[in-house]
């Protein structure tokens, strides 16, 4: 039971995200070739509300279920890892048109040839993590 | 009703994809899709031969709970709560996309010169879904996040690493875009 949440806010995100046209292929690459406001737009005001309701609950010390200060995961410093591990990941994103978040939706929806986008994407991280310490970071 | 089965505008999907991100801050966790990817590995024994897979996969539970709930979702939007799709995109890309010799462009979520069996089943088709879902994998995980956790979580909270992994994911984006699919299509 203590995992209905999770389910719950799992559900709601993989509306909101068919019903903005974020998992459709074609919205991504409209994005990348500047010629719609859509996806800008989505982005920008997620990120828009989402400092807000940082910013609000580090006012008000919003505490967690748990009982504890409400807080972010820091990434850890650094720059190659990120600018290299960006655009790898960049690449592949425009390239099928799904991030790791639309490819589990889009398998709901029922188009089952993104099921090959996974498997590769569960490789893909398994290689990452054979390579790791000999990559750059 | 007809406001629900519409496509949603942006500044109503942006604010509750936020709401998302807040709500699993909320319940003491975050929001990382890729992650998942990783503690998919872990399940399937990755650990046994890779230190970066030996974790307590268990404590990530909650997060495939996320997962399963979003594969719900997508279902449940997409057959009971959607018109038939019909993508109100730009004239520009619909004529890019013919151009590149893209048919009913906008007519379903994903176009079926990607994802039809019948192009999945050739060589350049396979190729492009493999390549892609790789790249992502790979990427990812070495950034250290995707668009959850970077883009939305990272960037709502001003961290810089994270604006640099998104300064990456648009630079590689546009390099697929407008220099590798002239090329492919």
């Amino acid at each position: 039971m203590k995992y209905i949440k999770f389910f719950l806010v799992g559900l709601f995100f993989g509306i909101v995200l068919v019903k903005s046209e974020a998992v459709s292929w074609y919205r991504i690459f409209e994005m990348f070739k500047f010629q719609s406001f859509h996806m800008y737009g989505i982005i920008g005001t997620a990120i828009t509300t989402g400092i807000l309701l940082l910013q609000l609950s580090k006012g008000f010390k919003v505490k967690t279920t748990e009982g504890n200060n409400l807080r972010v995961p820091l990434k850890e410093k650094g720059l190659t890892r990120y600018i290299i591990g960006g655009t790898i990941f960049g690449l592949g994103w425009a390239l099928c048109g799904a991030c790791p978040g639309p490819m589990y939706i889009l398998a709901g929806t029922g188009v089952f040839s993104i099921l090959i986008v996974i498997a590769a994407a569960l490789l893909g991280t398994y290689m990452y993590g054979v390579l790791k310490d000999k990559l750059p970071h | 009703m007809e406001y629900i089965l519409q496509p949603w505008p942006w500044y109503v999907s942006g604010p509750l994809i936020a709401l998302v991100m807040f709500l699993l801050l909320y319940f003491g966790r975050t929001f990382g899709m890729s992650s998942n990817l990783r503690t998919l590995c872990s399940i399937g024994g990755a650990g046994k031969n890779v230190e970066f897979f030996k974790f307590d996969w268990k404590n990530q539970r909650w997060n495939l709970v996320v997962v399963l709930g979003a594969v719900v979702g997508g279902f449940i939007a997409h057959h009971f709560l959607s018109n038939p799709i019909n993508i109100d995109l730009s004239e520009k890309t619909v004529n890019d996309l013919n151009t590149l010799g893209f048919e009913n462009v906008g007519k379903s979520l994903l176009p079926p010169e990607l994802f039809s069996w019948e192009n999945v089943l050739t060589l350049r088709g396979i190729s492009i879904l493999i390549i892609g879902g790789f790249l992502v994998g790979f990427g990812t995980r070495y950034a250290g996040g995707c668009t959850s956790g970077h883009a939305i979580t990272g960037l709502s909270s001003l961290q810089r690493p994270s604006l640099i992994a998104v300064i990456g994911f648009f630079a590689g984006g546009l390099i697929m875009i407008h220099l590798i699919y002239p090329i492919l299509f």
